[in-house]
C-alpha cells in the first residue's frame, strides 16, 4: 500500500491528504452517523469569529447548473462558545481538527487566533480573508496584498501553530497575495474559496439570494481553482492545499498534480456524505494503479512536455 | 436520533394525477425508527442540471414490510426525475432526518394540509391513531384532481376538504372551512403543512384560540443535516436551521407576522 501521509510541517502531519472544507462539515459531528470520521486527513470546522453572528437572512442557498451559490455570512456562536462548548465535545477525535477563523478587524483575527492557540488538540488554524459574504472584512482582506498582510502578521506574533491562509479566487492575481502570504510567515495556503456570483428568477425578476450575490462553489468552479493551484505552486515554497470542486479521487489527483500537497472536499459532502472516505480509497487505488510509493510525489507531478 | 444512508428500490410508482405521485420504495432490511414530521433527502440521479439533493417528507413507513413512501409533487427537474422512476430503479436517501411533530395531550387533534404539505400528515395521522387517536384532517386544494389519495386519509381519520373552485367540499381556503370558522374549535393541537401563507392563517387562528399549533417548514437545503447552515429561519433564539431544529416548529416559536 502507498504511503499517503502529508506533513504540511509546523505541527500538522496527516495520514492522507484529504480533508473537509470549512463551512461545508459542521464541526465533524454531523457526519458521525454516516463513518468513522478518524479516517480523514483533518477536519476544517466552521468559520470562528470573535462574537456570535447571526449570519445573513434567509434565503442564503440556490443550485446552480453543476454548483451552488451561498451566502450563509459566518454565522456561528464565537470563538468563546467554541471553546467552551464545542472544543470539548470534538477535541479527542483522532485526526486533525483546524479551526477556521474568520474577523471584520485585524483585532478579530488575532483575538480569535489567541485563544485559539491555547487548545491543545487544535493542530492549526484556517485563516480565512477571503469570504465573500460578510458586509466588512472576509472577503477585504484576502484581496490585497496590504490587508492581508496585516492580518497575517498579527495573528502570526500571538499564534505558533500551524497557520493555513484561504485564499480568494476574487483577485486579478491570486500568485501575488499567495507569496505576500508565504512572506509573512503562513505555514500553508488553501484555495480556493467560494467565487463570486449571482442568480436571478426571471419569472419573479428577484434574485435567488437575499444578499443579491453570493459565493459560488461545486463542480462548477474547479477549472478555475485547479488554474488557481498551479499558478500559486509555482510562486510559492510552502504546501498548497486545492480545492474547489472536488467531487471523487480523479478530481483530488488532477488538484495534486497541479501543485497541491493536500485537498479539502466541500459542497461534495451534501451530495454524498460519504465522499471523502471513497475520495481517500480512490486515491489509494489510484497509486496501486501507477505505482506510486508515496502519494506526496504526485504533488505537483503534472507532465508538460 | 441515527441517521442513515441507503439504497431504496422502487417497487411500486403510483401515479394520482398530472403532477403527483406516490413511490413505494423497498429497504433490503429493517427500517430504522422514522417520527412523523420527519424527511430524506433524495439523490436525483442523471439530472442535467440537479446536483443537491432534495428534500421530501416521509408520507408513510410500513415496518413490517420495510417500506417508505414519498408523496412527490413535480414542480421542477429533480422532482419530475422522482416521478419518472420505474419499478426496479434505485434512490439513495439520507433518512430520517429533522424534527418531528410532538405527541397531543389531546385526543382531538386537527391535520390541516395543503399542496404537498399533505404528504407527512399521513404518516402523522397513522401514528396518532395507532395511538387511540382519531385525527381530523382538513385538506385544501385548487380543485377536486388536486385532492390526492384522499382515500388513505379516510383509512386513518375523518376527512374535511376545501377546493378554491368549490368542486370537492367547501369553496375556498382551508381557512373558510367550518372547522376553521368557528368561534369554539373542537380540538385541542393543529399541526399543519403546505404553503407558508396557508400555515401563516391556521396558525394565526390556532394562536387565537390558544391552541398548540406545528407547522412544517419547507426551506431550501443543501446538506438537510446541519452541516451548511443554509436552510435557516428566524425565531425566538436567533436564525436556526429548518433541517435539524426543523422542519416541525411549534409557531409561536417562529417570528412570524401573523
Ligand atoms: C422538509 C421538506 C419536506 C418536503 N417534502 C416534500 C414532499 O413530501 N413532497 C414534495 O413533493 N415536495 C416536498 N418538499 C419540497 C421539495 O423539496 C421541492 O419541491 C424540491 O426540492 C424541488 O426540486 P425540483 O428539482 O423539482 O425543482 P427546482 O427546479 O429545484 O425548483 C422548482 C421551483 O421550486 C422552488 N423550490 C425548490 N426547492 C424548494 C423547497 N425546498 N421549498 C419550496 N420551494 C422550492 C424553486 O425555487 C423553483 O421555483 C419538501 C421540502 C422540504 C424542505
Ligand atoms: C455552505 C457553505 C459554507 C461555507 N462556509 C465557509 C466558511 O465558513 N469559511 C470558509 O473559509 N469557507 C467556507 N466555504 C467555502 C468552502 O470551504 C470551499 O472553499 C468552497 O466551497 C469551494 O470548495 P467546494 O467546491 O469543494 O465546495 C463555504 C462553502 C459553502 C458551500
Ligand atoms: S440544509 Fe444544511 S444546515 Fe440545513
Amino acid at each position: 500500500m502507498a504511503d499517503l501521509t502529508i506533513d504540511l510541517r509546523n505541527g500538522l502531519k496527516l495520514k492522507n491528504p484529504v480533508m473537509t472544507a470549512s463551512g461545508t462539515f459542521g464541526y465533524g459531528e454531523e457526519y458521525e452517523d454516516f463513518f468513522d470520521i478518524s479516517q480523514l486527513g483533518g477536519i476544517i470546522v466552521k468559520g470562528t469569529t470573535g462574537s456570535r453572528r447571526e449570519g445573513n437572512p434567509y434565503p442564503r442557498m440556490t443550485e446552480t447548473p453543476k454548483g451552488m451559490l451561498n451566502a450563509v455570512g459566518l454565522q456561528n456562536k464565537g470563538v468563546d462558545h467554541f471553546v467552551k462548548e464545542i472544543y470539548p465535545r470534538i477535541k479527542d477525535y483522532a485526526t486533525n481538527i483546524l479551526v477556521n477563523v474568520s474577523g471584520s478587524t485585524v483585532d478579530e483575527y488575532e483575538d480569535v487566533a489567541r485563544k485559539i492557540n491555547e487548545l491543545e488538540n487544535i493542530p492549526g488554524i484556517e485563516l480565512n480573508i477571503s469570504c465573500p459574504n460578510v458586509k466588512e472584512g472576509g472577503m477585504a482582506f484576502g484581496t490585497s496584498c496590504p490587508s492581508a498582510v496585516a492580518v497575517i502578521n498579527a495573528v502570526r506574533k500571538v499564534y505558533d501553530k500551524h497557520i493555513m491562509v484561504k485564499l480568494s479566487p476574487n483577485v486579478t492575481n491570486v500568485a501575488e497575495i499567495a507569496h505576500a502570504v508565504e512572506g509573512e510567515g503562513a505555514d500553508s495556503v488553501s484555495l480556493i474559496n467560494t467565487l463570486l456570483g449571482m442568480a436571478i428568477d426571471a419569472e419573479t425578476r428577484k434574485p435567488l439570494l437575499s444578499t443579491i450575490t453570493g459565493g459560488l462553489s461545486g463542480p462548477a468552479v474547479k477549472p478555475v481553482a485547479l488554474r488557481m493551484v498551479w499558478q500559486v505552486s509555482q510562486v510559492v515554497k510552502i504546501p498548497v492545499v486545492g480545492l474547489g470542486g472536488i467531487m471523487n479521487a480523479d478530481d483530488a489527483i488532477e488538484f495534486m498534480l497541479a501543485g497541491a500537497s493536500a485537498i479539502q472536499i466541500g459542497t461534495a459532502n451534501f451530495i454524498d456524505p460519504l465522499v471523502s472516505v471513497k475520495v481517500i480509497k480512490g486515491i489509494e487505488d489510484y497509486c496501486e494503479r501507477h505505482d506510486v510509493k508515496a502519494v506526496r510525489e504526485l504533488t505537483g507531478a503534472m507532465i508538460t512536455e | 436520533m441515527k441517521k442513515y444512508i441507503d439504497d431504496f428500490v422502487v417497487v411500486e410508482n403510483r401515479r394520482l394525477n398530472h403532477e403527483y405521485v406516490i413511490l413505494t420504495l423497498q429497504l433490503d432490511r429493517e427500517l430504522p425508527e422514522i417520527l412523523p414530521g420527519q424527511f430524506a433527502e433524495v439523490k436525483v440521479e442523471n439530472g442535467p442540471d440537479t446536483f443537491l439533493r432534495r428534500p421530501i417528507s416521509i408520507h408513510d413507513a410500513d415496518y413490517d414490510k420495510m417500506q417508505i413512501k414519498l408523496m412527490v409533487q413535480e414542480i421542477g427537474e429533480g422532482t419530475r426525475i422522482m416521478g419518472g422512476l420505474q419499478k426496479g430503479d434505485s434512490l439513495n436517501l439520507v433518512y430520517p432526518l429533522g424534527s418531528s411533530f410532538s405527541e397531543p395531550d389531546t385526543d382531538d387533534v386537527l391535520l390541516v394540509g395543503g399542496g404537498c404539505g399533505v404528504a407527512p400528515l399521513l404518516y402523522l395521522g397513522r401514528r396518532l391513531k395507532q395511538k387511540g387517536i382519531t385525527p381530523k384532517f382538513l385538506l385544501g386544494a385548487g380543485n377536486r384532481n388536486g385532492l390526492v389519495a384522499i382515500e388513505e386519509y379516510e383509512k386513518v381519520g375523518e376527512v374535511n376538504v376545501t377546493t378554491e373552485d368549490g368542486s370537492a367540499g367547501t369553496k375556498g381556503y382551508v381557512i373558510h372551512h367550518p372547522l376553521m370558522k368557528t368561534d369554539k374549535p373542537a380540538y385541542g393541537h393543529v399541526y399543519t403543512c403546505g404553503p407558508e401563507p396557508m400555515m401563516k392563517v391556521v396558525a394565526r387562528f390556532a394562536q387565537k384560540h390558544n391552541i398548540k399549533c406545528e407547522v412544517s417548514l419547507e426551506n431550501k437545503m443543501a446538506c438537510g443535516i446541519g452541516a451548511c447552515l443554509c436552510c435557516v429561519t428566524d425565531t425566538q433564539d436567533g436564525r436556526v436551521c429548518t433541517c435539524t431544529d426543523g422542519p416541525v416548529f411549534d409557531s409561536t416559536y417562529l417570528k412570524w407576522q401573523i
